[in-house]
């Protein structure tokens, strides 16, 4: 084999002679990955993503380094933190701070990605990784909440682990497995902490990774969901695509300063957030003999937890019908008789199971579909079109009616439980995933504006 | 872009005043601490010294150090003079000499350590400062009572009224007003049950039945025997406010100057890398 020669001059000379990997990859994800030209301000979310978690990553080694994983030090460790450690205010703030930015960063990035119908194909398992990357957050973010010690990290751990224990059969002891006691406590804590700090984040940078280099291997869709790939230069280069260094490096810094001033804004001046991103109680140390009046997951779960509420007696006869309605679907539209079959006995068996098992259970599994769910949408998006710039109008409302249900629920996850949020929830559950289950219907329908070739753009 | 966002900020928005229409007001009226006091080293060094006086009878504040206090003003020596009674450091946390086992015993639940309790008792209606500083001014006499004190805010409260020789004597007048339906008739009426406690904490009660609707509720007065007395600890009770609110988040008025100064450098290099990205993005057609 030749002696490879390096094109390149200096410090990046002697490293590319001796390790041609480094500029081999930085040209593959940086100087020459093309990405369309068209990105808006959505496309912001995926960088500030990774800023978060580098700044996630950070606090938290700093965190560690004067925590105490102990029931009996954990909550007056973090309030010395934040009083003895010099600049640990800062430090502890932009953590609980970042958790949840992360997850508004993140949801933002999803909703982008519904919007413009970044899932389909070829990008599924870019969208795959990416619910993998939600996952693993939501399960970094539970574990991190215990560690503070708190009322609020206490009951509402006690309240999540719980719900294994209503799975039939195994639940209850699968909830002392989860504890590793009978109540939350100090082996609870300890387990957090090792999940919290290496486990979870370990996976977390590797679905990372996988997420980057499968879209850089497919490429990034935008905001009129055209294949650029599809118009190339003579140097195969696709026409409207421009490499992301130094053209998006910029455009993401500009951005990036705007996002700080707004995380800033809240670590300095609100670090509370009015309750929402540290809980009141939560500066209560954690009491095992007193329950609090009302116990709710922080903002960034509510949706789910509201879910997880709505779901009662009286709901399951919802479920049941929504459940016969969408086989009853099936068996109208589907021709194959193997399909037709399964939907046939699978109904009857979730019917079976709808008023045998408690409520509660099934309150679980919903809780449970509604955040897996995601990962089924390349396949239950069947819209000629990928983007909503050219699909019918009402899609794009359809689609806000959800986000708005999205919303809703969220925000009765965080109000006490009254008859009033208790209906509202239902419905926003119907809505939730009434979008999903019938989007192989609705997603065809309508009409479909023309998809030009080329991406639309205006110079700046 | 612009519509979707007026879209989204439309739908938010409709959404937000459904949700604040379901929203219920507190029990009782709580009122406003006087926030100023926070930013004031008087306010706040009084407010020490009723702490230290006071309230370190039975509560701790187990995670401030006392040469935090070196942050409102005051020096080692003051500390450790004025401030510090038994043998402690100044770089001890301030503790009590009580033991929870002891206190539980006698007061039948252990008085809470008060380093984080501004916080801790804010909720979604009020918030900490505000209740605290209600609750300070809020006892009366009520001779049923195990300690023949009652709270405004906190009926039923375990702890006595320790600044009572401060606030100086007062009757008290708490007017109830609820929904009364007639169990034979269905009729329903609202009643107003005025409750007045003498200086002694004998009660008197009269109810008058009310013609057309209200609101159902509890209202309060207090009549201090000696109002410049009283008015004088309106001003205490403010000051140990500030106090509480002080070694809640001790940081606070660094991280409000600080941060000031980090939005006006990110303002400063937010136009700087606007410029940039417009100069690189000239060329692309």
């Amino acid at each position: 084999m030749a002696e490879y020669k390096t094109p390149y001059a200096g410090i990046a000379g002697w490293f590319d002679q001796r390790m041609p990997t480094v500029m081999a990859e930085y040209r593959k994800h940086l100087s020459e990955y093309y990405a369309p030209k068209n990105f808006n301000i959505w496309y912001i979310f995926g960088g500030l993503a990774i800023t978060v978690l580098a700044i996630q990553i950070i606090t938290g080694i700093f965190l560690v380094m004067n925590y105490k994983p102990d029931a009996n030090l954990a909550f007056a460790s973090v309030e010395y933190i934040m009083r003895d450690v010099p600049g640990g205010w800062f430090i502890r703030y932009m953590h609980s701070t970042g958790a949840s930015f992360f997850f508004i960063v993140v949801y933002l990035h999803m909703f982008r990605g519904l919007m413009y119908g970044s899932y389909r194909a070829p990008r599924e398992l870019v969208w795959i990784f990416g619910c993998l990357i939600f996952l693993c957050l939501m399960g970094e973010a539970f574990f991190g909440y215990l560690l503070p010690w708190g009322q609020m990290s206490y009951w509402g751990a006690q309240v999540i682990v719980n719900l294994f224990g209503a799975i039939p059969l195994i639940g209850p002891d699968l909830a002392v497995f989860i504890r590793g006691d009978y109540v939350i406590g100090d082996a609870t804590l300890n387990r957090f902490f090792a999940f919290h700090v290496i486990a979870i984040p370990l996976v977390l940078i590797g679905l990372v990774v996988a997420h980057i280099l499968a879209l850089h291997d497919v490429g990034s869709n935008n905001p009129d969901g055209i294949e650029i790939k599809k118009n190339l230069d003579a140097n195969g280069k696709p026409l409207d695509g421009i490499p992301f260094h130094p053209y998006y490096t910029v455009h993401d810094i500009f951005w990036l300063t705007i996002f700080l001033m707004v995380f800033f804004f809240v670590v300095f001046f609100a670090p509370e957030m009015g309750g929402y991103f540290l809980e009141w109680n939560n500066f209560i140390p954690a009491d095992s003999l007193t329950t609090p009046s009302h116990i709710a997951p922080v903002w960034y779960f509510t949706p789910f937890y509201s879910i997880l509420r709505a779901t009662t007696e009286q709901f399951m006869v919802v479920l049941a019908i929504g459940t016969i309605a969408l086989s009853a679907l099936i068996l109208l539209t589907v021709r194959s008789p193997i399909v037709r079959g399964a939907i046939a006995v699978g109904t009857l068996v979730l019917l079976l199971g709808y008023f045998t098992l408690d409520a509660k259970f099934w309150g679980v599994v919903l809780m449970g579909a509604s955040v897996m769910i995601f990962i089924a949408l390349p396949w239950l998006d069947h819209s000629p079109a990928k983007s909503m710039r050219y699909r019918p109008t009402w899609h794009f409302w359809l689609l806000i009616t959800w986000v708005v249900a999205f919303v809703v629920l969220g925000y009765f996850g965080t109000q006490p439980p009254s008859a009033a949020g208790q209906y509202i929830s239902m419905i926003g559950t119907v809505i939730y995933f009434g979008f999903f289950a019938l989007m192989p219907w609705w997603s065809r329908m309508g009409t479909f504006k023309p998809v030009p070739d080329r991406v639309t753009f205006h110079p700046h | 872009m612009k519509k979707i966002i007026t879209r989204l900020v439309v739908a938010l928005g409709l959404f937000g005043a459904a949700g604040g229409a379901l929203a219920a007001g507190a029990a009782v009226p709580i009122e406003h601490w006087p926030a100023e006091r926070g930013r004031s080293f008087g306010a706040l060094q009084n407010g020490a010294r009723l702490f230290a006086n006071y309230c370190m009878g039975c509560h701790s504040a187990n995670l401030v150090r006392w040469n935090r206090l070196e942050q409102i003003g005051l020096d080692e020596k003051q500390i450790k003079e004025f401030l510090i009674f038994g043998n402690q450091k100044v770089g001890d946390t301030m503790r009590i000499a009580m033991t929870p086992a002891d206190a539980k015993v006698w007061f039948g639940k252990a008085p809470p350590d008060l380093s984080v309790i501004t916080r801790a008792r804010t909720s979604f209606d009020f918030a900490g400062t505000d209740y605290i500083y209600t609750l300070l001014r809020g006892y009366y006499r009520d001779s049923s009572a195990p300690t023949g004190w009652n709270n405004i805010a906190f009926p039923g409260i375990g702890m006595p009224h320790i600044f009572w020789d401060r606030q100086g004597p007062r009757e008290a007048t708490l007017v109830q007003t609820h929904r009364h339906a007639d169990p034979k008739t269905g009729h329903a009426s609202f009643v107003q049950t005025t409750t007045v406690f003498d200086v002694n904490g004998n009660a008197t009660k009269t109810e008058t039945e009310l013609k057309g609707p209200a609101t159902e509720g509890l209202s309060y007065t207090f009549r201090p025997l000696d109002p410049q007395q009283a008015r004088q600890f309106d001003s205490d009770a403010a000051d140990l406010v500030a106090f509480l609110a002080f070694i809640t988040d001790p940081s606070q008025t660094a991280r409000k100057r600080i941060g000031v100064w980090v939005l006006v450098f990110l303002a400063f290099f937010s136009v700087i890398a606007w410029r940039l990205n417009s100069v690189y993005w000239k060329n692309i057609k």
